[in-house]
């Protein structure tokens, strides 16, 4: 059985001279949900650019058994669904529906199967009557759940979610971690929200300077108070 | 949370105008507005005809015989470009200000300038406010209208409010910090300058990162240079006939104008 996500040695200099990772590794099982955390500028989300080849560094990173490279990106796009920091980035469409079908639509899938998407996508994160809704005038909870749908619409087997409780309130953050929950997708969250991890995912990894500095149960690492401390984090 | 409110033009409705295909809207404006233009200065009875067609249009739309009248003077102002006209096309002096003398052609065409752009601008409006954004993109695009533009107008529309927020964000913070000291207070105008310029210059910065990001979550969703769309039910013989009516219509103006 192949993993879901595996990396290895990732290397990572960006073009301006400035390093960011030195040897990543990690590999994801199906199914599985790890919640990556560190300070910032540790190179979580440079990390998350390269799952889908945005940025490609030196290093394999393989994505459901294939190995991400120039020729492969079509097929390592559509089974990574990255969500990224700010819905207003992702969501970049005159209308919800749009975005939501822009996904399918580049994967040159036929249209009746690009609307039936769209309307399974929209109705699994709970918005199904946004759908002609414009961007701009929903509140950030909102937003969230539709960028989240915006990748569920490819049918991806593996969701990159860079920082997905920034900015909510109490009870869209609680939303969204039952959401997430409920998804049978394999999850990668980057987070600083420590509360997070320890109510959704059993794994967690800790990344510094680059570097993978802690890869195990999130309950033995959210208690080892000295190895939170070293990396700037607060037990929650 | 800061919000930047400026109201959709779009207003909902089921109206025959609302209904028709946004392609048949978009060329029937053009249409109009080329003929407003290529009229000869002075056509009144032509005007006269396109101010009932405009009129006729806000009326069918539901939203009242003088919606769009109401709310095309704010182009007015921008017709003043052509004032000196009545001074300087040579002509029969009608009225003199001290050295300058006002000709009578010079007025006429004044006139016609302005109530060409008023009239534009009125149908400009019913375009607007009956045909909701994405299916003017969509209109603009199944026109062969250049890509490139379409997607540029296209993305101004979606990020203008986003700017338009972190400007209002960039403003109230230095509103904040702007108190009144013992001395004097508010700094002079170059000072007042130099913050603005750096605001300017900031929210560009803002505009080229947030471009770069947009671009990352384009590719990440497959995105290859070329903008896809579904397509829509295709025209139907109510919009082509509107369509032709129209055009007859506008003919028949162009006719009156130049034959008298």
């Amino acid at each position: 059985m192949h993993h879901t996500l595996e990396v290895e040695n990732l290397r990572f200099t960006y073009p301006d001279g400035h390093p960011a990772l030195f040897g990543v590794s990690l590999s994801i099982a199906p199914g599985e949900k790890v919640a990556l955390v560190g300070p910032n500028g540790a190179g979580k989300s440079t990390l998350m650019l390269h799952l889908n080849g945005i940025l490609q560094g030196d290093g394999n990173i393989c994505v459901c058994g294939t190995p991400v490279k120039k020729e492969t990106l079509g097929k390592v796009r559509a089974a990574v669904g990255l969500v990224f920091q700010h819905p207003d980035d992702q969501l970049f469409s005159p209308t919800v529906f749009e975005d939501v079908a822009f996904g399918p639509l580049h994967m040159g899938l036929p249209e009746a199967e690009v609307k039936r998407r769209v309307s399974k996508a929209l109705a699994s994160v709970g918005m199904g009557a946004y759908v002609d809704r414009v961007s701009h005038h929903l509140s950030m909870g909102e937003k969230k759940r539709i960028a989240i749908a915006t990748v569920l619409s490819m049918d991806p087997e593996i969701l990159a979610l860079d920082e997905p409780t920034a900015g909510l309130d109490p009870r869209a953050r609680r939303g969204l971690i039952n959401l997430l929950r409920d998804l049978p997708q394999t999850i990668l969250a980057s987070t600083h929200d420590l509360h997070f991890v320890r109510d959704l995912f059993p794994r967690t990894i800790i990344m510094d300077g680059g570097r993978v500095v802690a890869n195990g149960p999130t309950e033995s690492i959210l208690h080892d108070t000295a190895l939170l401390e070293a990396h700037g984090l607060e037990k929650p | 949370m800061l919000h930047f409110n400026l109201a959709d033009q779009y207003h909902r409705g089921s109206s025959l105008i609302h209904r028709l295909d946004p392609r048949i809207k978009i060329l029937g404006s053009v249409l109009y507005i080329l003929a407003a233009t290529v009229l000869p200065p002075g056509s009144w009875v032509s005007f006269g005809l396109l101010f009932l067609g405009a009129l006729a249009v806000s009326a069918l739309s539901g939203l009242g015989w003088t919606f769009a009248l109401k709310r095309s003077f704010v182009a007015l102002p921008f017709a003043l470009a052509a004032i000196t006209l009545p001074f300087t096309v040579p002509g029969q002096p009608i009225f003199q200000i001290g050295g300058l003398a006002l000709s009578a052609e010079g007025s006429i065409r004044f006139l016609s300038i302005l109530v060409k752009s008023w009239l534009s601008v009125q149908v400009a409006i019913m375009l607007a406010v009956t045909t909701a954004f994405p299916d003017l993109l969509w209109g603009m695009r199944e026109l062969r209208a250049p890509q490139v533009l379409v997607s540029i107008v296209g993305f101004m529309y979606r990020y203008l409010f986003v700017l338009a927020d972190e400007a209002l964000r960039l403003m109230r913070a230095r509103a904040a910090r702007s108190g009144a000291g013992a001395g004097k207070s508010g700094g002079s105008l170059l000072w007042q300058g130099r913050v603005a310029g750096g605001m300017v210059g900031n929210l560009t910065l803002r505009a080229f990162e947030r471009s770069e990001r947009i671009y990352d979550a384009m590719i990440a969703r497959g995105f290859q240079g070329e903008i896809r769309t579904l397509t829509r039910p295709p025209m139907t013989d109510a919009d082509r006939n509107a369509l032709l009516f129209w055009m007859t219509y506008l003919a028949m103006i162009l006719l009156i104008g130049f034959i008298f």
